[in-house]
């Protein structure tokens, strides 16, 4: 498996302005040096908790924002990326590397180039009741995306929409109706078909099941799946609930304040996870299992505020493991055996 | 264990421009005392509609058709009627006798008035007596110790202080306080009484597990994070102790982590208190965690009501079977439930499960199931059993 998507050390500041000037006194880290790759066909799974950058990591990554710093590789040789990091770590500014950076790093594209990104990869948004215009029929919301990218015209669009609400479970004979008449599950399908409808090869997806009930939510993820098998889809999915994570993903990073401290496998994570937050995250799950209530960490405090980020290792203070050290330095993702990432420097 | 709130076939309809919903119909439920039950159901099952007739909330343009919700006040002893009070004894009983956490916090809180505000406001509606009594000591205190020059001056004011506050601690809507509090500097005479319901507050912060409760309570909803308020609002409800503290979703806008933390908070509160607790969930992770007894609900109606345990080990509906399925669970297949949610305008004649149930048999179609008692402690809905 190549890797389809490659980030490094990814950065997005929202600065925050302040004065007469509107000058930037500080800035919201939303995202703080992320570094991830996702292979072809991977199913990513992204958890963390609200404010901890998650959304902001797959706007950035499919180019709705633009990142601060650091580097986006969509389907770019190995040979390549190898290049950009060489020429980089000379610290030269050479002509070169200006090249090479315009043509590979997704950050640097703007205009055309963002467009023609955006046919092979695709945001599903969280929030089916806010993501679909309520004026606007939901064939002409699926065909949109045909008619931006040029993709089809005439005729040919109909029997796509046609084609795609028959993929995602919708009926043709709903193509005239507008958002309002449909439940949050078949909004979601709506969305889902929008985002199918320039064939991508990959596709985020940003907490769809969040704003669904328990049963809804399996045929999402039941489509989900059957969607990638059949268009071979590589995914990201950002979700806030670990037993979804756990259930469907092939591989999960658990985020913290912007930044990734642990990768790895979903049985690594969820039983023999290393870095202290997720354990914790994975102990305040509630499990519908009556037997197991017992044994639980509940972490103390809150998430502090992006804009005023604690030194050092971000989760010191909420951690019963902290040491001096962590109050210091940050502590890099390192390899802890095979897949398995963990940025601590005391791993469970 | 004897009953604290009994609900007999309760039905509440809403009458739209589209037809009737029947957003509850004929439920029959117990709450016990010292209990925490969980209803649990989807979007539109009733769930909230259940927690908001008992406290007489359903909004415009829904009505409670029928049906009977009987209190049973342990202090007292007597058995009320809710459906039958005049509004000043259904506002006497509202954040007093049974009080309510809604979904989202940021919403339940007023934005232009301080938490301690907000919390102190309940103490002044239901707790005037006491807050009178406590008042009254603190006069009686000062106008004891009391020494030096300006004690002297102000002694005539504090005897007249007492008075008033001694004929608050006996009735509480006694003529020369109200008459006082509406003139201008002589309802500065009753300042001590917000000022009791102040530090009673700042005690109600404290025992939600807010640090540094008294600049919290000088704190307005914006300033605070979403757990914060949350708790601030689980104290505004406990502050008159209840007896029935109905919590509608509490956790559900809400991290795990914090979740988390609401849910120990819940569960040391029952503890505490005795207080039942009537808790309104979607999330059956929640519900396994707080719960003893759950009821789960489909279209406005009850399918099974059992323990906890009960529930997740040996479900006997078919919808209560599907729903757990639904529930993604590592290392197993997720299951979905066939169609969709029953139309709330035109409900399926019958059981309304049956257009998706997998063991739908002919009588189904045509007659509702009774809720029957099938085992100790479990009730179904369903011709199966």
């Amino acid at each position: 498996m190549n890797t389809l998507v490659d980030i490094r050390r990814l950065k997005k500041h929202f600065p925050i302005v302040g004065g007469v000037f509107r000058r930037p006194v500080g800035a919201v880290k939303a995202v703080d040096g992320v570094s991830l790759a996702i292979k072809r066909g991977q199913w990513l799974g992204l958890v963390g908790e609200s404010g901890c950058g998650k959304t902001t990591l797959a706007k950035t990554l499919v180019r709705l924002i633009k990142p601060t710093s650091g580097h986006i590789y969509f389907d770019v040789p190995d040979e390549t990326k190898a290049l950009i990091e060489d020429l980089e770590s000379q610290g030269k500014n050479n002509t070169k590397l200006t090249y090479l950076l315009k043509e590979n790093d997704l950050g640097t594209f703007s205009g055309d180039r963002v467009r023609l990104f955006h046919r092979r990869a695709q945001l599903v948004h969280q929030d089916p009741f806010t993501s679909l215009d309520p004026r606007m029929k939901i064939k002409n919301t699926v065909a949109e995306p045909l008619k931006i990218h040029r993709v089809l015209s005439g005729h040919a669009v109909e029997t796509a929409i046609e084609e795609l609400l028959g993929r995602v479970g919708l009926t043709a004979g709903q193509s005239e109706r507008y958002p309002h008449q449909f439940s949050g599950g078949q909004r979601q399908r709506i969305a889902i078909a929008r985002a199918l409808a320039t064939k991508p090869e990959f596709i985020a997806f940003d907490e769809p099941t969040s704003a669904l009930d328990v049963s809804v939510q399996a045929q999402i993820l039941n489509l989900l799946k059957d969607l990638r098998k059949e268009f071979g889809l590589t995914y990201l999915y950002i979700t806030h609930e670990l037993l979804i994570a756990e259930s469907v993903c092939d591989y999960i990073a658990v985020m913290y304040l912007g930044k990734v401290v642990e990768m790895g496998r979903p049985e690594e994570i969820f039983h023999a996870p290393r870095h202290p937050y997720s354990q914790s995250l994975v102990a305040a799950t509630p499990v519908p299992d009556p037997k197991r209530r017992v044994g639980r960490i509940v972490l103390p405090g809150e998430v502090p505020s992006p804009a005023n980020p604690p030194p050092g290792c971000t989760f010191h203070p909420r951690c019963s493991r902290a040491s001096k050290e962590c109050h210091e330095l940050e502590p890099p993702l390192e390899p802890v055996g095979g897949d398995h990432y963990v940025a601590c420097f005391h791993p469970l | 264990m004897r009953d604290l709130v009994r609900i007999r076939d309760l039905t509440v309809r809403f009458y739209t421009y589209e037809g009737v919903v029947h957003a509850i119909d004929d439920l029959d439920l117990d709450i016990r005392q010292g209990e925490t039950l969980g209803i649990v159901g989807e979007t539109g099952s009733g769930k909230s509609m259940t927690a908001l007739a008992i406290l007489r909330l359903i909004p415009y343009p829904g009505k409670i058709e029928s049906g009977s919700i009987v209190f049973c006040d342990r202090d007292s002893g007597a058995e009320l009627e809710l459906l039958r009070l005049g509004e000043d004894r259904m506002r006497s009983i509202r954040g007093n006798k049974i009080s309510m956490v809604f979904q989202e916090p940021g919403a339940a809180l007023n934005p232009v008035y301080t938490i301690g505000d907000q919390i102190s406001e309940v103490f002044l509606l239901h707790r005037r007596q006491e807050l009178g009594c406590r008042a009254r000591e603190r006069v009686d205190s000062l106008l004891r110790d009391g020494n030096g020059f300006g004690t002297s001056v102000k002694r005539p004011f504090w005897r007249w202080q007492s008075r008033l506050y001694s004929k608050i601690a006996g009735e509480p809507h006694a003529l020369e306080p109200r008459f006082l509090s509406h003139l201008p500097l002589f309802r500065r005479l009753l300042w001590r009484l917000p000022d009791e319901a102040n530090l009673l507050t700042v005690d109600m912060l404290k025992d939600v597990e807010i640090p540094d409760p008294a600049r919290v309570a000088a704190h307005y909803p914006h300033e605070l994070s979403g757990g914060m308020k949350q708790r601030a609002v689980i104290a505004m409800a406990l502050a008159c102790s209840p007896e029935l503290l109905i919590a509608d979703e509490p956790t559900t806008s809400l991290d795990v982590t914090i979740q988390a933390q609401m849910l120990e908070l819940f569960r040391r509160i029952k503890a505490d208190k005795g207080a039942s607790v009537l808790f309104v969930t979607h999330n059956l992770g929640v519900a396994s965690e707080v719960c003893d007894r759950v009821a789960v609900m489909y279209a406005g109606r009850l399918c099974e009501v059992c323990t906890v345990e009960e529930l997740f080990l040996h479900p006997l509906h078919p919808y209560t079977k599907a729903l757990l399925n639904a529930v993604p669970i590592p290392g197993k297949e997720l299951q979905t439930i066939p169609g969709a949610l029953a139309d709330a305008l035109n409900p399926p004649p019958g059981c309304r499960f049956h257009p998706r149930c997998p063991s739908a048999t002919p009588m189904c179609q045509q007659e509702r199931p009774k809720l029957k008692l099938v085992a100790k402690d479990h009730m179904v809905a369903c011709y199966l059993f």
